[in-house]
């Protein structure tokens, strides 16, 4: 027993040194494999903190660009309002609507919310945009979040009042997209190489690409309604070993400078987990 | 100003300066990205005990983390320099000589060889287990010695601008103090 004592206390800095190497290394690989490490909600609290002030001062250096975004999605929201689009009068003659129940009101699948960016890296391999807006104010994990020019990534971790995305450009991120002219659905995902530039892969031989080709969300998606747009395409290349492309993307986001995002809810994501559930089930 | 004062305001400056400035640069190359945090660790008092070396080591690394959301990246590689950190300065230098007369490491204190030395080793250190333990999701080899290469000479080139910017003045202490 007392050898152990002396052995203990003959090389107490290194045990001391090894235990703090095996704490960090088992932080660093449990957090990426479940991305929902427990104290990284405290921490959240307060690094969110410290990045709203800072991105308080930042705000004012992109407000022009901000400004012209918004503009830009402004102007082609209006032009999808009904009131723009006019027909000539056909109507021979007048019937009343007898449905009291708004029918649309029901069926509310996608549903909005709007939040700030308060910080984002492109720097490392998994980069993550931080949004101040938590679960007090109706974000969830697993909640797809884009912004004003196009798809941002998907919501991995929710403290109260700040919630971490996974962006496009993460090593685990995965989108479902598709071709916005057509035929071919795929995934995209980002080799970790260059900021702003993704890739599209599983596209089919088959299906005619070219470069400036647009690609967008595809209605396959459990988190993303369809019809957002994930990135242009500038590069198109052949997978050698299977019969599919790989699609090198530029993002619609600018991940260098996204200021504003929209946390997406989807309203019926209870009720397809729900059915999805029971096919398991009756499978097993 | 006491030791444990200028400490506690160089951690946070230090710490305010990587996850505010350097890691807002648009990187210019995947290979590059620019690290100088770690100074904080090799500035530490020559006469710090060791567990408690280790120990700050470990938490300096961690606050970081909590700003780029990878728990235990920083920290194992602030633990791992700040571990090694007294045999280097032992095996650098005389022992009586430091632990009598100055403070901190510094070109002044160190000699501008050793202190070059002591830099350029705990630098590479610290940078090879970092990249490494990023590499292992990413798996090319090329990535690995680029990376570790690319970020190595970006963050000398910040150390030498640092201690330009900086030339610490180094207490001489004597026996009356």
């Amino acid at each position: 027993m007392r050898n152990v004592f002396l052995f203990i206390s003959r090389y107490i800095n290194l045990l001391f040194f090894l235990f703090l190497q095996v704490v960090a290394l088992t932080l660093l690989f449990s957090y990426n494999k479940f991305h929902e490490a427990a104290f990284m909600g405290v921490a959240n609290e307060v690094s969110g903190k410290v990045n709203l002030r800072y991105n308080n001062v930042e705000n004012y250096f992109s407000l022009k660009k901000d400004n012209e975004s918004l503009r830009t999605q402004n102007t082609r929201l209006l032009n999808l309002l009904k009131s723009d689009f006019d027909w000539p009068d056909s109507i021979l003659s007048i019937v009343n609507d007898t449905i009291r129940i708004d029918s649309l009101e029901q069926y509310r699948k996608y549903l909005y919310l709007p939040a700030k960016v308060i910080s984002t890296t492109v720097n490392s391999q998994n980069n993550y945009v931080m949004l101040h807006r938590g679960s007090g104010q109706g974000v969830g994990v697993n909640m797809a979040v884009v912004g004003p020019d196009g798809v941002i990534g998907t919501v991995v971790n929710v403290s109260r009042n700040m919630s971490v995305v996974m962006g496009m450009l993460h090593r685990q991120s995965k989108i479902v997209a598709m071709l916005k002219k057509g035929s071919g659905f795929g995934e995209v995902i980002w080799d970790g190489k260059t900021p702003n530039l993704v890739q599209l892969i599983k596209i089919p031989k088959t299906v005619k690409v070219s470069k400036g080709d647009s690609v967008v969300t595809s209605q396959y998606s459990d988190k993303y309604p369809p019809g957002h747009l994930v990135g242009v395409v500038e590069k198109v290349e052949d997978d050698k070993s299977t019969s599919t492309y790989v699609l090198t993307l530029r993002t619609a986001t600018n991940f260098y400078s996204v200021q504003h995002a929209y946390v997406v809810r989807n309203m019926q994501k209870e009720e397809l987990d729900a059915l999805e559930k029971t096919i398991k089930k009756d499978n097993e | 100003m006491s030791d444990l004062l200028k400490n506690i305001i160089r951690f946070v400056v230090f710490l305010l300066v990587q996850v505010f400035l350097l890691n807002r640069i648009p990187p210019l190359h995947r290979f590059i990205s620019p690290y100088l945090y770690f100074l904080f660790i090799l500035w530490l008092p020559f006469k710090m005990p060791r567990l408690a070396l280790t120990l700050v080591g470990f938490f300096f690394g961690l606050c970081l983390d909590f700003f780029t959301k990878t728990p235990g990246l920083h920290a194992a590689a602030c633990t791992l320099i700040a571990y090694v950190r007294p045999f280097l300065i032992t095996l650098l230098m005389p022992k009586e000589i430091m632990e009598i007369n100055y403070a901190e490491p510094s070109i002044k204190s160190m000699g501008w060889m050793q202190y070059s030395v002591y830099i350029l080793v705990l630098t590479s250190l610290h940078h090879t287990w970092l990249v490494f333990l990023e590499w292992l999701e990413v798996g090319d080899f090329l990535y690995f010695l680029g990376k570790v290469m690319g970020t190595l000479t970006v963050s000398l080139l910040l150390i030498l601008i640092t201690e330009m910017i900086f030339p610490r003045k180094a207490r001489y202490r004597n026996n009356s103090a």
